[in-house]
């Protein structure tokens, strides 16, 4: 009866054996999706380096003011300055300072501060600037971000991730153009009209400009492209077929606070 | 007994306190008042039974579907444990893609172990056919006493729902 000493060490060697190899040797001869998995978009936009440029000689102020109004719809940007409901009217200095804005205008000496000359031409003087976050290649924000909410994508775009801010704001004190806003307080009422399929922001949290991240990852432009009449182009700096690397070819472009070293995205031709 | 010493002098032992419990009566009432105050919450629900929530699978949406198609992007149990594990990879993966603690990180579209693909989204995906929150998420929240802060930001509405109103 029973098995010896002898027989035992061999059926044990061999079942750990096949133990060992079993299961893995099962996977390579057969695989299959065990389990559930998250792939790319199909039909989403890609790139080696995202980069935009703003033909300033198109963009009147009309079409720069719906370019704002555009970005700021879809992306449920709160407008404390002329809020939806009469009640919650904030007294102007207040609702100044607690402005949220992605894509907006300044004037030639606030865009390129240092860089007007005293006497510059009347046109350029008086012309909105578009103004919005660079996407620096050598990011600023990203470097004091302590939470690594804010980060850069392999594709250039600096991106947020706002259920990590924690709403230190080193990142607006980092960065150079002023791209970023933060918010003083609950954004969802000021929001005019809920643009559904994107969420809106909380109290506590900076946000800015994502370049669209959404819609590229749709394979849509970014909205204020939609809307420029031709005035902003948006593509890959890397492909030298692409659109922008046309512009940059053809058009002696600025780029604001190049000296600074943080390398920004967003050109302009003037 | 040994002389008993402090900062005044010597002693020839220890001065007697007489050891009492001033106002003996009041203080044990209040006692027990307070002690019975702070233990209502039990003796109120003292052998209450709370029926477990089911949460409402009632939506236009969810009643639209086919009966073979009436299923989550995984098994009902699995969600029932995991959901809140898979939204945060989720949400890892669509924002933070190519992070390198997320395991399975590239994009936006989810693959059901069916080979299904949906829109990794919690607006969209979800709650397109869970559309009622209050009865979908919060019934359970609320009877497991959990207050998750998703609604802080994200809309409770998709886009696919408000292009159909």
């Amino acid at each position: 009866m029973g098995i010896d000493r002898r027989e035992f060490i061999r059926i044990a060697g061999l079942s750990t054996l096949l133990g060992l190899g079993g299961k893995g040797a099962f996977e390579l001869l057969a695989p299959g999706r065990v389990e559930a998995e998250i792939i790319p978009a199909t039909g989403s936009k890609k790139a080696k380096r995202w980069a935009m440029v703003i033909n300033q000689k198109k963009l009147d102020d009309n079409t720069a003011q719906q370019c704002s109004a555009a970005c700021h719809r879809v992306h449920n940007v709160p407008d404390f300055v002329n809020p939806p409901d009469d009640k919650l009217k904030l007294n102007p200095a207040v609702a100044q300072r607690y402005e949220v804005k992605w894509l907006w205008t300044e004037h030639f000496h606030n865009a390129f501060p240092g860089d007007a000359p005293a006497h510059m031409a009347e046109k350029v003087e008086h012309m909105p600037f578009l103004v919005l976050c660079n996407h620096c290649a050598n990011p600023p924000c990203v470097r004091v971000c302590p939470t690594k909410a804010t980060f850069q994508r392999e594709d250039g775009i600096v991106m947020m991730d706002m259920h990590r801010c924690i709403g230190c704001r080193f990142c607006m004190a980092g960065c150079p153009y002023g791209s970023r806003s933060f918010n003083w307080r609950d954004p969802r009422p000021y929001v005019k009209e809920q643009y559904p399929g994107y969420p809106t922001r909380e109290i506590g949290v900076v946000e800015k400009c994502t370049f669209c991240a959404e819609r590229l990852a749709q394979g849509l432009q970014p909205a204020c492209v939609e809307v420029s009449r031709g005035a902003i182009v948006f593509g890959d700096l890397e492909d030298e077929k692409s659109e922008v690397r046309e512009y940059l070819r053809k058009y002696f472009t600025i780029r604001r606070k190049a000296h600074l070293g943080t390398n920004p995205q967003v050109y302009y031709i003037v | 007994m040994a002389d008993y010493k402090n900062e005044f002098g010597l002693f020839a032992e220890r001065p007697k306190v007489e050891k009492k419990l001033f106002d003996r009566n009041k203080v044990i009432a209040g006692l027990v008042i307070f002690i019975v105050m702070i233990t209502i919450p039990l003796w109120q629900n003292l052998g209450k039974i709370v029926a477990a929530p089911v949460p409402s699978l009632d939506t236009p949406v969810i009643k639209k579907l086919a009966e073979k198609d009436k299923k989550c992007v995984m098994p009902k149990e699995w969600m029932r444990a995991n959901h809140m594990q898979m939204l945060v990879d989720w949400r890892d993966n669509v924002v933070r893609t190519k992070e390198p603690n997320v395991t399975i990180s590239r994009g936006r579209e989810f693959v059901a172990p069916d080979g299904k693909q949906y829109l990794a989204s919690l607006t969209n995906t979800c709650m397109e056919c869970h559309s009622n929150k209050v009865e979908f998420c919060d019934k359970c929240h609320n009877y497991a006493a959990i207050a998750p802060n998703c609604w802080g930001c994200h809309l409770e509405t998709g886009k696919k729902m408000a292009e159909a109103k």
